[in-house]
């Protein structure tokens, strides 16, 4: 279950020790971004030996390395893919040449580490026009891809357009990647609202990812991971309900019925499924029936 | 009949200071405080040595009292508090006798017992009419409260109030009664506003503060006691006002009005107030602007004397029919005993205040601090000094985990029942040394520099002094 990811800068130590305790199903140290050149090599080493020696059980690790057309993702993966993280996040991929050449590069080293291969996973960010034109190819590109992640700050920079609070400039790549990423069969995560003062905000932009079928989101404040766990995570009404499709479907295959009505609608497989996926989620939250 | 005398050395003269007797200071006017100085100034320039200083805190503006310590003026000191400045010095060895360590319960305990008599308290006062009715809600050195100063005025053999604004007699509303006073002195200032009060008091933007802050606000909810009548104190910290706005949060939308605020009292309890969480505020000390100016204000606000507070042998005190009180920590036993008084090399900074008054009263005493603090871990499997008994305290809230004494084990079932994550101390102690590794035990010396007194009055525990060529 990944319903939030925080960034946390791979130079900042103190951040960096406390990435566990701030709530986030995930946390993703940045080598990118957050780090000048001159201090990849020392947020490197750092991120790895956080990774080591620190206990991040019940919190998924993600990395995010340089871009393949940089000098520093080839030496970044030679460090972090030891440590196993769960995911690393490839920015500015734009093709399926781009998974693939990553994929490769990491191949090699789960062999040579004598690692199974697809032990760590691979989660393009889709943050250039070209990468959204190319989404469902790159989604599909290789079985280690696990998710696609849209980057709205260096997409909107591409797409020549400002970047707004409420979003409408990018309404088309949040779409067009959740149906590639459905279509691909993999989890879609949507951009970080940048705004760390504004807790309504958050909620909003927050809402809005789930309503178009993101499976979670990204944030760059430990401020705005607890609402985001709120908004996708299932409420106890949806867990209530999914309860009860399930009892109605069991009912109807105890009765050799092929359909059922609940509430005065008919009860079909898509509905079963997606019951299914909020007990599952609610199991996992503890929010589960027992005899489930 | 007039009490005003024109200077304090006269005021001293007057009150018939001696070799070997004690003096009393109340802190109300903290870092900005002149006239613990003034007065020590005084009483060492009339030659008078061996006098025993009974303070309810000392700040670093009181440093100069380590040279009248070095020239025998003082040769005794009592206090609830001691900031670093002249903690150091202590801890080096410059005082022969150990410091007496009270609470600010204890502290008018033993003062109204007669086991801490006082020959002069000198009572320094924002605003006072010339026969000695005082305040401090008013004047340009304000402080609010005088709660710390109540035991001293009533029980000293003589009372001199010491004040930079003289009004004329009577003044309305005021603290202390000219009953209890002997002379009155005008001066030109008795502090510096700016180190009296914060202008405003802020909540942490610290991310794992506010983790803690959460964590903390969904204990006091999980444990049964956030109902209507509901009654709260927390520190000026960070952290616990980061508690007390999630707190207020909670609060306002389950719509629960408690009974009371207490304690040093903020400006965020002063909103909490104002946005109905509270029927009354219980001050004791003001810690900022907006909280004098509400006691002044406010009927709902009400100033209360140290022995009100926390005084154990009272008949009763508020901090008896408290619920819920968030405290500090240096340091944090896994027996849960807590360290209020010495740094992580052992030298004094601080002092238990009202920490041991609070958590033997309240309901639930909590502990929020952070696993480590720069490279040492809080968690520790002995304080360096016991300021408040482990059996006092009933949960930690760290960022990496709640530990629950295991006292209180139906407590720890609440928590874990809302899903909090509630953690072994011993765990939390290695998961934290994880990161930290193990420090080394702080080395102190083999001489008492100070002793510990519990508020019941028996030696809790001793500080020894930290031996010149240590860090």
């Amino acid at each position: 279950m990944r319903r939030s990811m925080l960034f946390l800068p791979g130079n900042n130590p103190n951040l960096l020790i406390n990435g566990n305790c701030l709530g986030a199903d995930a946390v993703i140290f940045d080598l990118e971004d957050a780090v000048s050149p001159t201090e990849k090599d020392a947020a490197r080493i750092l991120v790895r030996n956080t990774m080591r020696y620190l206990d991040f059980r019940g919190c998924e690790t993600i990395v995010r390395i340089n871009s393949i057309d940089t000098a520093y993702w080839q030496e970044d993966l030679d460090t972090i893919l030891p440590c196993k993280p769960n995911l690393i996040l490839l920015p500015k991929t734009c093709s399926a040449a781009d998974v693939l050449a990553a994929d490769e590069y990491m191949t090699q080293l789960e062999e040579k580490l004598g690692m199974e291969q697809n032990t760590v996973g691979l989660m393009p960010l889709i943050e250039t026009a070209l990468g959204v034109e190319n989404s469902f190819r790159i989604a599909s590109a290789s079985k280690r891809v696990k998710a696609l992640f849209l980057g709205a700050e260096d997409l909107t920079a591409d797409l020549q357009c400002k970047r707004t609070k409420e979003g409408r400039e990018i309404e088309y790549a949040r779409t067009r990647l959740v149906v590639a990423a459905r279509a691909a069969g993999v989890d879609v995560y949507d951009t970080p609202f940048t705004d760390v003062n504004d807790d309504e905000g958050i909620r909003v932009d927050a809402n809005l990812a789930k309503a178009l079928g993101f499976t979670g989101k990204a944030s760059i404040s430990p401020r705005h991971v607890e609402v985001i766990n709120e908004v996708f995570s299932p409420t106890e009404k949806e867990v209530d309900y999914a309860y009860e499709v399930m009892e109605a479907i069991a009912l109807a295959k105890a009765q050799g019925k092929g359909a059922i009505a609940l509430h005065g609608k008919m009860i079909d497989a898509p509905i079963v499924a997606r019951a299914q996926r909020t007990i599952d989620m609610a199991v996992a939250l503890g929010m589960g029936r027992e005899e489930a | 009949m007039s009490k005003l005398v024109k200077s304090i050395r006269e005021a001293i003269e007057l009150a018939g200071l001696k070799d070997g007797m004690t003096v009393s200071f109340h802190h109300h006017l903290r870092n900005g405080d002149f006239v613990l100085n003034m007065v020590m100034e005084q009483v060492a320039a009339l030659g008078i040595k061996d006098i025993n200083v009974n303070a309810s805190s000392l700040f670093d503006a009181h440093t100069p009292l380590q040279t009248h310590i070095e020239n025998h003026v003082v040769t005794g000191i009592s206090a609830d508090y001691i900031s670093s400045g002249l903690g150091r010095a202590i801890s080096r060895g410059i005082m022969e006798n150990p410091v007496q360590f009270r609470t600010h319960g204890g502290r008018p305990s033993d003062i109204c017992q007669g086991k801490t008599p006082i020959d002069v308290a000198f009572i320094a006062a924002p605003t006072s009419d010339p026969m000695g009715n005082c305040s401090g809600k008013y004047g340009k050195s304000a402080c609010g409260s005088l709660g710390y100063a109540y035991a001293d005025a009533m029980y000293a053999k003589k009372v001199v109030v010491i004040t930079d604004n003289l009004v004329e007699y009577p003044l309305q509303d005021w603290s202390i009664s000219e009953n209890y006073v002997d002379y009155v002195v005008q001066v030109d200032a008795i502090g510096d506003p700016k180190g009296i009060v914060s202008g405003t008091t802020r909540i942490t933007r610290d991310p794992v503060g506010l983790v803690m802050a959460k964590h903390a606000a969904k204990v006091i909810e999980a444990s049964g006691l956030l109902k209507d009548g509901f009654s709260f104190q927390t520190g000026a910290g960070g952290a616990s006002l980061a508690a007390a706005k999630f707190l207020k949060d909670i609060m306002l939308e389950k719509n629960i009005q408690g009974s009371f605020g207490l304690g040093g009292i903020t400006g965020y309890m002063v909103d909490m107030l104002r946005a109905g969480c509270f029927r009354r505020l219980m001050d004791v000390q003001c810690f900022d602007l907006t909280a004098v100016e509400s006691l002044r204000e406010d009927p709902r606000h009400q100033e209360i004397s140290a022995m009100h507070y926390a005084s154990p042998t009272s008949r009763s005190a508020v901090v008896d029919s408290l619920d819920v009180v968030i405290l500090g920590a240096t340091q944090i036993d896994t027996d849960f005993n807590v360290n209020v008084h010495t740094d992580s090399y052992g030298y004094i900074m601080g002092g238990s205040g009202g920490h041991s008054d609070t958590a033997a009263g309240a309901k639930l005493s909590m502990i929020i601090a952070p696993m480590f603090r720069a490279r040492l871990p809080i968690v520790t499997d002995r304080v360096t000094c016991i300021s408040t008994p482990g059996e006092d305290i009933d949960v930690l809230v760290t960022q990496g985990g709640i530990a629950v004494n295991p006292r209180r084990q139906e407590l720890a079932y609440c928590l874990k029942d809302a899903g909090l994550p509630v953690i072994d101390i011993h765990e939390l102690k290695e998961k934290t040394e994880a990161i930290t590794g193990k420090p080394q035990p702080v080395r102190c010396g083999d001489r008492v520099v100070a002793q510990v007194i519990s508020r019941y009055g028996d030696v809790l525990d001793n500080i020894y002094n930290i031996p010149e060529g240590t860090k």
